[in-house]
C-alpha cells in the first residue's frame, strides 16, 4: 500500500527524511518479530531520536487516521509488533540512552530502546541488578518488556516486569505525555502503571521507564535433581513451595527437552532420567544454606534419583546453559516448532503433562516440555514439519487443545509471551464476551479511533464467533448470540 | 462464614443504576475516613463472604470481597504464610475487598511492594450490574489488560470487588527490631547507606530521634547481620510495628489532620515542622496539622505526592490533583465500568 503523501510530509518535517523509511529494501528487516510465521513488510518505518519526535509521529498518525505499531528490538514471540496494513511502524531503537543509575535510590531511569541486560550491566558496578530476565535479555528492550510484562526464570521470587517498575512515561495517540507511577511506585489516582504494563502497545507508547534495582545476592546455589517419573518431579515442585521456600528459579524439563538440551549444550544432564528439576536459591549466606539443606532433603524424599549442587559459578552456568538453550536445542529435532505459553495452577502440573502427552500422541506430533515450574508457566514445544501437507494445521490444532486444557484447569493461554496476533483465537476460550467488550472499551478510553496496534491482543467478538464455529465444544457453541457471516 | 451474596449485590446495584442513585460501598466501614467524604446509599458487602480457595503450595488465596481480613490472615498464618504488604486493618471488621480497594500497605511496603503487586485476579460487579472476571489464580498471566491490578487502590470507583485472588508468601523464619539514635536528617542518610547492602530489611521508621529497623530471615542470618547494623534490640518489635500499621502509636493520637507524604526515599526532611514519622525507607512521611497548601507544595517540590489521610474538620479533597490528561483518562475509565457514575462517586476525586 502506498503511504499517504500528506502523512509522509508531516513525518519527514518532524523527523528529517533520513528517519522515515519507505523503500521495500529498507522496510524489509521489520517485517516480523520472533514469531516468524507471521510476516508483513511495513509501508513506512519511522526512527525517532527523541520523545518529542515520538509525540510528533503519534500526533501525525492521529491527524491522518493512520494506524501505528510500536516496536523495540522485535524479539516478541506473539507477533505483537507485526506491521499492519497501511500503517506506520514506530521503531524506538534510537531512544537507547540510560538516563540515570542511582545506587542510593536503587533505581535506573532509561529510554525504551535500552536492552534488558544493559540495565543490569550498568547497575553491576554498584552491586545492583535489574531482576526480570527474559531469555532474550541480550537483545530485548525495556519498552517491549513493559508492553509485554515480560517474565523470565526468576519471577516467582523476584517478580515480573510490573513488579519492578516504578514510573513509566507514555505517549498517547494524541501525542500527550503521561507520567504513570512515580519514583516511590505510588501515585494518586488509579494504578494506571499496572494497566499499561502488558498492554501490548494498544494503549500508549512507552518512552521512558524507571525501574527498581535490587542488590546482587550474597550467595547463589543451583541444585539439579533427576527423576525417573515426570509425576514425581511435578509433585516435588509443589512440595518445595509448600515447605515455605521461595526459590529464585524452579525449572523443569521432560525427557525429550532434557535430552535435546544435553545433546546441544553438553551441560551434564543425566540423559537416562525422565524429568529434570533445576532449583536456584539466592539470598543471604545463612538463609541459602538453610534452604539448600531443606530442599535437598525434600527432593530426596520426593524420590529424586540423583541430586547435584553446582560446585561453583562455572558449573552453575553450565547447568543453566542447557535450560537456556532448550528452545534452539529442541528446534534441531524437527524442521519447525510452535512454542506454547500457558500457565496453570501448579497442583495440576502432573495431570496436565500427562494429558499433553496423550494429545500429542493422538495428533501424531511430538511435544517437548520445558517450563517455569515454580510459576506453573508451561512452554510445550510442538514439533512438526511445515513442508508436510496439513502439518501446520495439525500443530495449530494441538496448540489450541493444549491452551484450552490450561484454561480448563484454571490457567491462562499466555503467561509471558503475550497474545499479539498468535493467541487471538485462544483468548476466546479464556474470556467471555463481557470481558472482551470491557477490554475493547478500555482501549477506546485511551485510543478512541483504534489506531494503536490495531487488531492485536484482544479478539473481536466476530472473530470469537468464527473461532467458536471452528471449535465447537461439548455441543455448546461459544458466542452463539452473535451473527455469523 | 461462607455466603455467596453476588445476586443480592447485583440486584442492589441494578436498582440503584436504574434510579441513578449513588452507592457508598461498605465493607467493615473501617476506612470511611479515607478519601473524600461522600453520601450515598450504603452497599454492604459483608454478606458476601468466605475463603474460596487456598492451597499453600500454590501461594494463592481467593476469597470473597466481604471476607474479614482477620479471617484471611488467620487462614494464611495457620499455614505459615502471610499477605506480604502487611495491610492495616483500622478496625476489627476490615474486609479483604476494602483492603484491596483502599490499596493501603503497612511497614513492609518499601521492601515487599504495594497491594497491586499481589493482585492476581478479581471478579468485579460493574456499576451497570455486569459481573466480569479478570486475571486469574496463576503467577504469570498476560492475557488481556490487567484490569484486576487496576482495582488495587481504586476506592470502589470502578466496581465492587466480588472475589479477589492474591499471591501470598511464606512468613519469615524470624524477625528482629533494632533501634538506633539519630536525628531525622542523619537517619535518612543512614537508610540510604544501608540500601546499598544486601540487608534483610523488612521495615524502617524514624520517630522521636530514633531509627527503627526490622530484619527478617533465619536466626543465623539475624545474628550475623545484627552486629553489622548495631543499635539496641527492641524487645517487643511486633507490637511497635503494629502500632504504626494500625495508627495506634501516640503520634497518631488527637484531632489534628494527618498528612501522608510519599517522596523519593532519601530526600532531606520536608519543611513541614519538626515532628514527623518517617517510614518505608524514607518514602512515607507523616505530618500532623500542617496546612494543605504547605503539604502539597513541599511534597510536589521533591517529586512526591501528598494525601490528607485523616481530616477531622471538613470534607476537603484528599489526594494530590491529577494532571488534566490523566484526569480525563480516569473519567473515561470510570465510564467503561460505571457508566451511570453510581459507585462511590467523588470518593477519589470530586468529579469521578
Amino acid at each position: 500500500m502506498t503511504p499517504d503523501p500528506a502523512l509522509l510530509n508531516d513525518l519527514r518535517a518532524a523527523l528529517g527524511a533520513d528517519a522515515v523509511l519507505v523503500s521495500a529494501e529498507a522496510c524489509a528487516p521489520f517485517e516480523c518479530d520472533a514469531l516468524t510465521a507471521h510476516r508483513r513488510s511495513p509501508d513506512v518505518v519511522v526512527l525517532p531520536r527523541t520523545v518529542d519526535e515520538v509525540r510528533s509521529v503519534l500526533r501525525a498518525c492521529r491527524q491522518h487516521g493512520t494506524p501505528v505499531v510500536a516496536r523495540g528490538a522485535g524479539t516478541g514471540l506473539s507477533g505483537g509488533s507485526l506491521p499492519v496494513a497501511g500503517g506506520v511502524l514506530l521503531v524506538l531503537a534510537r531512544l537507547n540512552r540510560i538516563l540515570e543509575v542511582d545506587p542510593r535510590r536503587r533505581l535506573a531511569r532509561v529510554q525504551p530502546g535500552v536492552t534488558n541486560l544493559e540495565i543490569s550491566m550498568a547497575a553491576a558496578p554498584h552491586g545492583l541488578y535489574y531482576a526480570p530476565d527474559p531469555s532474550s535479555q541480550v537483545a530485548c528492550t525495556i519498552g517491549g518488556n513493559v508492553a509485554e510484562n515480560s517474565g523470565g526464570v526468576h519471577c516467582l521470587k523476584h517478580g515480573l516486569t510490573v513488579h519492578n517498575l516504578l514510573e513509566v512515561r507514555v505517549v498517547t495517540i494524541d501525542g500527550e505525555l503521561l507520567v504513570l507511577g512515580s519514583e516511590t511506585g505510588e501515585a494518586p489516582g488509579l494504578p494506571l502503571l499496572a494497566l499499561l504494563t502488558g498492554s501490548e502497545g494498544m494503549l500508549g507508547v512507552v518512552v521512558e521507564a524507571t525501574v527498581r534495582l535490587k542488590p546482587l545476592p550474597e550467595r547463589v546455589e543451583l541444585l539439579m535433581a533427576a527423576f525417573d517419573d515426570v509425576r514425581r518431579c511435578a509433585d516435588a515442585v509443589g512440595r518445595v513451595i509448600a515447605s515455605g521456600i521461595v526459590p529464585a528459579g524452579l525449572e523443569m524439563m521432560d525427557a525429550p527437552a532434557m535430552r535435546a538440551a544435553e545433546a546441544f549444550a553438553h551441560c551434564g544432564y543425566p540423559s537416562e532420567a525422565d524429568a529434570l528439576l533445576l532449583c536456584e536459591l539466592d539470598g543471604l549466606h545463612h538463609d541459602v544454606e538453610r534452604d539448600l539443606q531443606a530442599v535437598e532433603a525434600l527432593l530426596r524424599d520426593c524420590g529424586a534419583t540423583s541430586l547435584r549442587v553446582a560446585a561453583d559459578a562455572g558449573e552453575r552456568q553450565r547447568m543453566w546453559s542447557g535450560r537456556k538453550s532448550a528452545f534452539p536445542a529442541v528446534g534441531r529435532l524437527a524442521p519447525d516448532y510452535f512454542c506454547m505459553d500457558g500457565t496453570i495452577p501448579r497442583r495440576h502440573l502432573a495431570d496436565v503433562l500427562q494429558r499433553i502427552g496423550e494429545l500429542s500422541q493422538a495428533a501424531g506430533l511430538p511435544v517437548a516440555n520445558v517450563f517455569h515450574a515454580g510459576d506453573g508457566n508451561l512452554h510445550p514445544l510442538i514439533l512438526f514439519d511445515a513442508g508436510e501437507p496439513g502439518a501446520v494445521e495439525r500443530a495449530e490444532h494441538l496448540g489450541a487443545e493444549i491452551l484450552e486444557l490450561c484454561v480448563a484447569v484454571g490457567g491462562t493461554v499466555t503467561g509471558e509471551h503475550g497474545v499479539g496476533v498468535e493467541k487471538l483465537g485462544p483468548m476466546c476460550t479464556q474470556f467471555g464476551s463481557g470481558e472482551l467488550e470491557a477490554f475493547h472499551a478500555v482501549k477506546r478510553a485511551f485510543d478512541p479511533d483504534g489506531l494503536l496496534n490495531p487488531g492485536k491482543a484482544v479478539p473481536t467478538l466476530a472473530r470469537c464467533a468464527d473461532y467458536g464455529a471452528m471449535r465447537v465444544h461439548g455441543g455448546k457453541l461459544p458466542f452463539s448470540h452473535l451473527p455469523r457471516f | 462464614m461462607d455466603r455467596d451474596g453476588t445476586d443480592d449485590l447485583i440486584a442492589q446495584v441494578c436498582e440503584a443504576a436504574s434510579r441513578g442513585a449513588a452507592l457508598r460501598i461498605v465493607g467493615g466501614d473501617t476506612k470511611r475516613f479515607y478519601g473524600r467524604a461522600i453520601d450515598g446509599v450504603p452497599l454492604a458487602t459483608r454478606g458476601h463472604t468466605g475463603i474460596l480457595r487456598h492451597d499453600p503450595a500454590e501461594l494463592v488465596l481467593t476469597a470473597r470481597g466481604g471476607t474479614p481480613l482477620a479471617e484471611v490472615e488467620a487462614q494464611l498464618a495457620a499455614h505459615g504464610q502471610r499477605l506480604p504488604f502487611e495491610p492495616p486493618h483500622f478496625g476489627a471488621d476490615a474486609t479483604l475487598g476494602g483492603t484491596v480497594a483502599a490499596g493501603l500497605a503497612g511497614p513492609a511496603r518499601a521492601w515487599a511492594g504495594p497491594v497491586r503487586d499481589y493482585v492476581l485476579g478479581a471478579r468485579i460487579l460493574t456499576g451497570d450490574g455486569r459481573v466480569l472476571r479478570f486475571g486469574g489464580e496463576v503467577m504469570k498471566n498476560v492475557a488481556g489488560y490487567d484490569v484486576a491490578r487496576l482495582m488495587a487502590g481504586s476506592l470502589g470507583v470502578l466496581g465492587v470487588l466480588l472475589d479477589v485472588s492474591l499471591k501470598v508468601l511464606p512468613r519469615a523464619a524470624a524477625e528482629r527490631t533494632l533501634a538506633l539514635e539519630f536525628d531525622a536528617a542523619h537517619a535518612l542518610e543512614h537508610l540510604a547507606s544501608l540500601a546499598r547492602g544486601a540487608l534483610p530489611l523488612s521495615a524502617s521508621s524514624w520517630i522521636d530521634g530514633r531509627l527503627y529497623l526490622r530484619l527478617e530471615g533465619s536466626l543465623e542470618t539475624l545474628d550475623a547481620v545484627a552486629a553489622r547494623v548495631g543499635g539496641e534490640l527492641l524487645p517487643d518489635g511486633g507490637s511497635f510495628w503494629a502500632s504504626l500499621r494500625e495508627q495506634t502509636h501516640p503520634f497518631f493520637a488527637g484531632e489534628q489532620s494527618l498528612w501522608r507524604c510519599t517522596v523519593p526515599g532519601p530526600v532531606a526532611p520536608l519543611p513541614l515542622g519538626d515532628v514527623s514519622l518517617v517510614e518505608w525507607n524514607g518514602m512515607q512521611r507523616w505530618y500532623r496539622g500542617v496546612a494543605e497548601t504547605a503539604a502539597l507544595e513541599a511534597t510536589t517540590a521533591v517529586g512526591g505526592h501528598a494525601t490528607l489521610f485523616r481530616d477531622h474538620t471538613d470534607a476537603a479533597d484528599a489526594f494530590t490533583p491529577l494532571a488534566p490528561p490523566l484526569l480525563r483518562l480516569h473519567r473515561e475509565l470510570k465510564r467503561v465500568f460505571d457508566p451511570a457514575g453510581i459507585l462511590n462517586p467523588g470518593r477519589m476525586y470530586a468529579d469521578l
